[in-house]
């Protein structure tokens, strides 16, 4: 857990409601035990998950980091209560999925920007405060900030489709942090996006994580990303989906591009690349 | 035009269309002289047994009762039956119209809204899903010929004539392009966009109003316009057993019992004009509301 760097945290109100609540590096936001996933198709049931253990604190930005069918997804969508699970248990905030996501605990980030396309992007920003009843004005300055926040001010009247793929994201996580839940789940946010783009918004990520400090789950294909981002990298394995290592980061908090090419990140992007090899199986 | 009208803005169509046309009209006056030429020609050599080709195409072209009557006849008689007459008279085919456009639009309002209705239920309730879709699936294999007559007959008797069993009619046709459009609608919002709303812990009726309906619009637009087209053609169906004495449907029937075929014809076209009209009329409302919610226009 990094230090809190709290001359960082500027004009925004958010950290200083968090800080009320949850700010020790112990408090368990998520724990999950013995955690397994069966689905039962047609033919045989497929195991997507198996005995998962993880303990998530406040403040952490863990990566979860797999191959492609490892359930690092699925594993995100249990904790969302978008999924069930069929063996073991979960919790979020000290409460089951379900009652964390109905007090809407989380924001959730999806691999794509799913934005409406019927709204411009200040509208589709407005969309979950419409839903929780937040007054017109209020919600109009919400939007306005976050947009700001992620930089698309001037941006606000366009409608989906004439925003980059990368826009689009960022007006995506604009919608997730603008009503300030203290849990963010990414589910491969930047996976779509080109390798120049996908750059520029893990710094701006950094810059954002630096500010609010929320607790973040990240999943991604990307050694480089998981590195860059995180303080704790899960590694999984796939069929069964399990995790195979995890790793505690070694990097400074305070990070930039470049942290990527240190000897620290070089050796943890080792390590996860050490761990993916043992967790892929040839027969 | 093209600024304030873009969905009907002809962007270097207007060509083809006049050539198509130009085709559909050179046809026709050839087609007139295939079908009438001969009753023509049992005409002409009676009085003048040396009629020349041009006697005969002149003769076909303007006959009073022909077979197919000639486009210019049709313009002629449809412009005298519009423009030179009092639209109140019973005789203007503006008056018929508007007699057949008003049962249409009772019809298709209140078809339109079944439709909806019924699609919004069978969206929400997975039963009325099972048992509602067959039903509706069977209403539209009967044939409209052999229902309007017996809806006319046994409203009749209850003493609802007019409008009424005319709007009933275009309901029964309409409704079903809506309710089929709005079940693929309602439904066409992807996964993401309902976990979305579902990490909001939305409420069905939020997820309703503030997703599914908006996803709809589209499909919503295309039924309407398939909807309205056969709304009209459910009036005048409507009118023909009824003995109506108004109405394009009893202006045609007035014309096949008297053998005005060119009566027929100009109330067919005015029928045609009525139903583009009408579509162009949702086009331009689809327009402006896909305009306003940022679609590519």
């Amino acid at each position: 857990m990094p230090s809190e760097p709290t001359g960082k945290v500027v004009d925004l109100p958010v950290r200083a409601r968090n800080a009320d609540t949850k700010t020790a590096a112990s408090d368990v936001i998520i724990d999950i035990r013995n955690l397994g996933l069966t689905f039962q198709t047609a033919d045989a049931p497929v195991v997507a998950l198996s005995n998962i253990n993880l303990a998530i604190h406040a403040g952490e930005f863990v990566s979860l980091i797999g191959p492609s069918g490892c359930g690092k997804t699925t594993l995100m969508r249990i904790v969302a209560d978008l999924e069930q699970p069929t063996e073991g248990t979960a919790t979020v905030n000290n409460v089951s999925p379900r009652e964390a996501r109905l007090k809407r605990a989380y924001g959730y980030i999806f691999q794509a920007a799913a934005l409406y396309p019927w709204r411009n992007v200040q509208r589709n920003v407005e969309l979950p405060h419409e839903i929780m009843g937040v007054p017109k004005e209020e919600r109009e300055a919400k939007a306005r900030r976050y947009l700001e926040l992620v930089g698309l001010k001037g941006f606000e009247k366009k409608f989906p489709w004439q925003l980059s793929g990368g826009m689009q994201q960022r007006v995506s996580i604009a919608r997730a942090l603008s009503f300030d839940p203290q849990l963010l789940l990414m589910d491969e946010p930047f996976g779509a996006l080109d390798e120049i783009t996908r750059d520029r918004m893990n710094e701006e990520l950094l810059q954002i994580w630096e500010k609010t400090r929320k607790t973040v789950i990240f999943v991604t294909h990307s050694i480089d990303e998981a590195v860059l981002l995180s303080t704790k990298i899960v590694v999984m394995s796939a069929r069964p989906g399990r995790i195979i290592d995890v790793i505690d980061s070694t990097l400074p908090p305070s990070r930039t591009l470049e942290t990527r090419e240190t000897p620290a990140a070089l050796e943890l992007a080792h390590r996860v690349r050490e761990g993916l090899k043992a967790g892929h199986s040839y027969d | 035009m093209g600024a304030v009208f873009g969905f009907m803005s002809p962007k270097g169509r207007v060509l083809p269309i006049v050539a198509v046309v130009a085709v559909i009209i050179l046809l026709w006056y050839a087609l007139a002289v295939g079908l009438n030429h001969q009753r023509v020609s049992d005409m002409l050599s009676d009085s003048n047994p040396d009629y020349t080709f041009g006697d005969l195409v002149k003769a076909a072209w303007t006959m009073e009762r022909p077979v197919l009557p000639a486009p210019d006849q049709i313009a002629v008689d449809l412009w005298k039956s519009t423009a030179t007459l009092k639209v109140t008279s019973k005789r203007s085919l503006v008056y018929h119209a508007y007699i057949t456009a008003s049962a249409t639009l009772v019809g298709f309002a209140f078809g339109a809204l079944l439709g909806v209705l019924l699609a919004a239920g069978i969206v929400h309730v997975r039963t009325l899903d099972r048992s509602l879709m067959p039903w509706i699936i069977a209403s539209q294999t009967v044939p409209i010929l052999a229902i309007a007559p017996m809806i006319i007959v046994v409203l009749g008797n209850v003493g609802v004539t007019g409008l009424i069993p005319k709007a009933i009619i275009s309901m029964y046709l309409c409704f079903f392009p809506v309710a089929i459009g709005m079940v693929k609608g309602l439904r066409s919002p992807d996964p993401l966009q309902m976990d979305l709303m579902r990490t909001y812990n939305a409420s069905q009726w939020q997820v309703f109003w503030k997703l599914r309906v908006p996803a709809s619009i589209p499909f919503l637009f295309a039924s309407l316009k398939v909807a309205i087209a056969i709304s009209l053609v459910g009036a005048i169906v409507g009118e023909l057993p009824s003995g109506a004495l108004a109405g394009l449907g009893a202006r045609m029937l007035s014309g096949s019992y008297y053998g005005q075929t060119v009566q027929i014809w100009s109330a067919l076209f005015m029928a045609a004009i009525l139903g583009m009209a009408m579509v162009y009329v949702i086009a331009g409302i689809e327009w402006a509301t896909l305009r306003r919610t940022g679609a590519r226009t």
